[in-house]
């Protein structure tokens, strides 16, 4: 019997209150069709949102942890880039 | 006492439809061909056993209080459920369990549909609530069914002998007798026989896309509606049943 497996599927929600997908999981599912009704039928069992995303594991190309320092430290000394510099006038509510 | 009779023997048929589906299906557990369709086949199981205990206890107050859903569910022995054949068939094969949720799916989808419109409002309310979550099994079921006809030589050969094997459970579900006819008058329950044509054209329409063959018609086993079972309920009941026969009223 052929053993080979159905491949990789990331699973995105957005739920009741929030603005974005949020990334929840993975499974595996021969297409986009059953990845979305396996992806329900995992990962939306409580309530947990009103939208979902399935996209191919395989589809997403990642950061290599190794190029950690290449990608990120250069943004870890520009403090002037955070707005702590700023004066916040009383008036201005939200930021 | 008894109200209504006609109606608390109908309700029994629908919530024993659901709670033996939903028991044969919760087998299932631990059990599935992948970890998410293990998942999908208990998410169907609690949907049914859920939609199972809004239907027994109407029943239990139709009937008058003297009992309430669990002893109807865990109490009456084999004789006395009203639930179709078809439900209590066996999981068999993979194939087998679809075909048998593709054939359940469909009917009972029609059947919620007309119930919406039934003239007591509670039934009316109840088949709106379960419709939700039946129009995503009938979509599953026909997905499964596309899926393993139209797929390997095998998954074709053993979706057809499903299809073949259960086909004679069908005709029960669109029978009805002088109860239902009551309940018809009064307009709480529309004609099964109806359901019958848009059944078949779904049915015909997914095995034609699944490149499956409808069956030929054949001679149709009946009897679990009127509480003549096959021997197969026994053994579920025995199961099922087992803790409350064993330590009467415990609960948790």
């Amino acid at each position: 019997m052929n053993k080979t497996e159905w491949p990789l599927w990331e699973i995105f929600i957005r739920s009741q209150h929030g603005l974005a997908h949020k990334h929840v999981g993975s499974l595996h599912a021969a297409d986009a069709e059953m990845a979305m009704h396996n992806a329900r039928d995992v990962y939306t069992r409580r309530n947990e949102g009103v939208s979902l995303w399935v996209v191919r594991s395989s589809d997403i190309t990642a950061s290599s942890p190794g190029e950690k320092d290449l990608m990120f430290e250069p943004a870890n000394n520009k403090v002037y880039r955070h707005p702590t510099f700023y004066e916040v006038p009383e008036e201005v509510k939200h930021i | 006492m008894v109200h209504d009779n006609a109606l608390f023997q109908y309700l029994l048929r629908l919530g024993d439809n659901c709670l033996i589906m939903g028991q044969r299906l919760s087998e299932w557990c631990g059990h599935g061909p992948v970890l998410e369709e293990d998942l999908a086949l208990t998410n169907v199981a609690l949907d049914l056993i859920g939609q199972a205990r809004l239907w027994l206890s109407y029943a239990a107050h139709v009937e008058g209080g003297a009992r309430d859903e669990d002893q109807l569910a865990f109490l009456r022995d084999a004789g006395d459920f009203h639930n179709v054949l078809l439900v209590e068939q066996p999981n068999g094969n993979f194939a087998d369990t679809i075909a048998r949720q593709f054939y359940f799916d469909t009917w009972y989808y029609f059947l919620l549909l007309d119930l919406q419109r039934s003239a007591n409002p509670r039934v009316a309310e109840i088949a709106e609530k379960s419709v939700k979550e039946v129009a995503y099994h009938v979509r599953r079921s026909a997905d499964w069914v596309v899926r393993l006809g139209d797929g390997t030589d095998e998954s074709h050969a053993k979706m057809q002998a499903a299809i073949d094997q259960l086909w004679s459970y069908t005709g029960e579900l669109f029978a009805s007798d002088g109860m239902d006819e009551a309940l018809q008058q009064q307009k709480v329950t529309f004609d099964p026989a109806k359901l019958r044509a848009p059944w078949v054209d779904h049915v015909a329409s997914v095995l034609d896309e699944a490149t499956l063959r409808l069956p030929e018609q054949t001679w149709m086993q009946r009897g679990g509606r009127e509480g003549v079972h096959s021997e197969h309920l026994g053994y579920l009941l025995a199961e099922m049943q087992f803790l409350q026969r064993a330590y009467p009223g415990a609960h948790w």
